[in-house]
C-alpha cells in the first residue's frame, strides 16, 4: 500500500471484472477519488457502473487489481461500517416504521436505544421528514422513501456514501428537488460521494468530477472535472458553463459508444 | 399527499365494523342456502339418508349437544396437536433448507415427490403404528399433512428476498444470522401464514379421516362412521357440521394470528378500508 493511496477516499487500480457467465463486465478501471469529493459515474446501461460501486463497496469480488477505500482494503472497511448505501429501490423493510428502518445500522452496530432514537431524530431532521417516523415505507411517496433511504446511509456517519441510481426511478421534478437536497445534506456532512447516475445534468449538476464510461465491455471512457462554482442552486441550471458541460459529458458519451480509445478534454486529465 | 401522514388505524373495532358491512351479503346467501335446502326437501320428500332437512341436523345436534362437542373437541386436539408438530417441524425444515441451499438443492426434489404421495393413504398405517386409540396416531396423519405446505410456503418466503435487501445487510457487515432475524424470517411470515392457513384445514381432515379407520368411541369421525352405520343421518350430518364449524374456527385463528403478525405487511391495507 502506498503512502500516496493511503490519503484517498477511494483508490481503485487495475480492476477487472469477468462474470461467472464469462461476460466481461469491467476492463482495467482505475480512479481515485478524493476525500470530499462527489463523483458521478455515467454510462450507457450495461457498462458496469453499479459493479464499480459494488466492488468499491466488497459486495462484488473483482477478477483483477485492487480497490483501497481509506487506504484499506475494501473487505476491511466494509468490516469498519466505512460506507453507507443507497440503491435505485429505496429497500427499505415494510416490517419496521420509518424510524426503525433508520435506525437498522445503528441496532448492527450496538449502539443504545437512546443513542439510536437521538441520531433518528436528528436524521429524520436532515432529510425532512419529522412526523413520519412511525409511517411504514409504503406510505410514502418514492421520493419521500428515497430520502428514508439516504437518512439511513447516513445514520452512522460513514465517510464514503455509495449511491447506485437512488434518484433513477424518480419524476424528472421530484428527482431535481433531491439532487438539490443532497447537495445541501452532502456539504454539511462532508463525505465523499460516489454516485451511479444514467442522467447527464444530474451528474453534471452534483459531481466535482464526472467519469464517463463506455460498454462491452466496461471501462472509463473520460474523466470531466466540474468547475461550476458552489453552493450550486437553481440557477446553476441555467449558467452556460451547465450547459457546456452537458454537452461536453454528452461527447464523451457518444465517443465512448463507438468504442473510441479512452481520450482527454482539453480540461481533464486522464486518470 | 395529505393522505400519505393519515396513521393506519389499529383499533379492531373499526375493521371488524367494515368487515361486517361486507360480510352482508355473504350472510344472506348462506340464510338463502339453506331455506332453499329446507324448502326442496321438504317439498320433494327427499329420503333422510340421502340428505337429511336442515331442521333434522339441528334437532339432532341439539339432542346430542354433549356428546358432539366432546368428541369434536376430542378431534380438534387431534388437529391441532398435528398441525403443531408437523407446521412446526415445516417450519424448522424451511429454515434449514434456506440456511444451508446444498441440503435445499439436494432434498428438495425428494420434498415435491413426497408431497405427491396421497399421505391420507397411511391412515391405517398409522393406526398400526401408534395404536387405534392413541391420540398420536391421528396426529401423526395431520402431521404429515401439514408439514409440506407450511415447509414449502415457508421457504418461499425465506427465499424471494429482494437481492438488494441483502446487500444493504452486507454493506453493514451483517452475519448470516442477522440477515435471517432482520430480513428474511419477517419477509416469509405472510408466506408462512399461507401454508398455516391451509395448514389448519389439512389437520382437520387428516384427524377425522384418520379416524374413519378406527379410534376410540368419543372421536368425531369414529361418531359420524357410527351414525352412518346406524343410518342415523341427521346425527352423522350435525357431526359433520360441527367438524366444519371447528376447522373454520381453527383457520380464523390462524388468520387472526396472521393480523396480529404482519399487520405491517403493505396487504394490510384492505382492513383499514382504503
Amino acid at each position: 500500500m502506498s503512502v500516496d493511496a493511503g490519503s484517498k477516499a477511494v483508490s481503485i487500480r487495475g480492476v477487472s471484472k469477468t462474470f461467472r457467465t464469462g461476460t466481461t463486465a469491467l476492463v482495467d478501471i482505475d480512479l481515485e477519488v478524493e476525500p470530499g469529493e462527489f463523483v458521478s459515474l455515467i454510462g450507457p446501461s450495461g457498462c458496469g457502473k453499479s459493479t464499480v460501486l459494488r466492488i468499491v463497496g466488497d459486495l462484488v469480488q473483482p477478477s483483477a487489481g485492487s480497490v483501497l477505500v481509506n487506504g484499506k482494503p475494501a473487505h476491511r472497511a466494509r468490516l469498519d461500517h466505512d460506507y453507507g448505501i443507497v440503491f435505485q429501490d429505496a429497500v427499505l423493510y415494510d416490517w419496521r416504521t420509518v424510524a426503525k428502518n433508520v435506525s437498522l445500522p445503528l441496532e448492527m452496530l450496538g449502539w443504545s436505544r437512546a443513542r439510536r432514537k437521538a441520531r433518528v431524530e436528528e436524521m429524520l431532521e436532515l432529510v425532512e421528514l419529522r412526523g413520519f417516523e412511525s409511517s411504514r415505507p409504503w406510505q410514502l411517496s418514492g421520493g419521500m422513501q428515497q430520502r428514508v433511504s439516504i437518512a439511513r446511509a447516513l445514520s452512522f456517519d460513514p465517510s464514503l456514501l455509495l449511491m447506485d441510481e437512488p434518484f433513477g426511478a424518480l419524476d424528472e421534478m421530484t428527482r431535481e428537488r433531491l439532487n438539490l437536497e443532497l447537495l445541501q445534506i452532502w456539504e454539511k456532512a462532508g463525505s465523499t460521494v460516489i454516485f451511479v447516475t444514467h442522467s447527464i445534468p444530474e451528474a453534471v449538476f452534483l459531481s466535482t468530477r464526472v467519469v464517463v464510461m463506455s460498454s462491452r465491455p466496461g471501462r472509463i471512457a473520460d474523466v470531466i472535472p466540474v468547475d461550476l462554482p458552489r453552493p450550486r442552486g437553481v440557477a446553476t441550471r441555467e449558467d452556460t458553463r451547465f450547459f457546456e458541460l452537458v454537452t461536453a459529458v454528452r461527447e464523451a458519451l457518444a465517443a465512448g459508444r463507438v468504442e473510441a480509445p479512452p481520450r482527454s478534454l482539453a480540461t481533464g486529465e486522464v486518470y | 399527499m395529505s393522505t400519505i401522514v393519515e396513521p393506519v388505524p389499529s383499533g379492531l373495532t373499526r375493521e371488524l365494523g367494515g368487515r361486517l358491512r361486507d360480510w352482508v351479503p355473504a350472510l344472506v346467501v348462506f340464510v338463502l342456502a339453506i331455506a332453499l335446502w329446507q324448502g326442496l326437501t321438504t317439498a320433494f320428500h327427499v329420503q333422510t339418508f340421502l340428505l337429511p332437512k336442515p331442521s333434522d341436523i339441528a334437532r339432532s345436534f341439539w339432542e346430542n349437544k354433549s356428546a358432539l362437542w366432546s368428541a369434536g373437541v376430542y378431534t380438534l386436539k387431534e388437529a391441532a396437536g398435528g398441525f403443531v408438530l408437523g407446521s412446526g417441524l415445516g417450519i424448522l425444515a424451511a429454515l434449514l433448507l434456506a440456511r444451508f441451499r446444498v441440503v435445499g438443492a439436494a432434498l428438495m426434489p425428494f420434498a415435491i415427490a413426497a408431497n405427491a404421495i396421497p399421505i391420507i393413504a397411511f391412515a391405517p398405517i398409522t393406526n398400526n403404528w401408534f395404536g387405534l386409540l392413541n391420540p398420536f396416531s391421528k396426529m401423526a396423519i395431520a402431521a404429515v399433512l401439514c408439514f409440506f405446505p407450511t415447509m414449502v410456503n415457508t421457504l418461499r418466503g425465506l427465499t424471494s428476498v429482494h437481492p438488494s435487501s441483502i446487500e444493504l445487510m452486507r454493506s453493514y457487515a451483517a452475519g448470516e444470522t442477522a440477515v435471517f432475524r432482520h430480513v428474511r424470517i419477517p419477509n416469509s411470515l405472510p408466506f408462512m401464514f399461507t401454508g398455516l392457513k391451509i395448514s389448519a384445514v389439512l389437520s382437520m381432515i387428516g384427524a377425522i379421516v384418520g379416524e374413519y379407520f378406527g379410534g376410540p368411541t368419543n372421536a368425531l369421525g369414529v361418531s359420524i362412521l357410527n351414525d352412518t352405520q346406524l343410518f342415523d343421518f341427521p346425527r352423522a350430518w350435525a357431526g359433520i357440521v360441527l367438524a366444519s364449524a371447528f376447522g373454520l374456527a381453527f383457520y380464523g385463528l390462524v388468520v387472526l394470528a396472521e393480523h396480529f403478525t404482519t399487520s405491517w405487511h403493505p396487504s394490510a391495507r384492505s382492513f383499514s378500508g382504503e
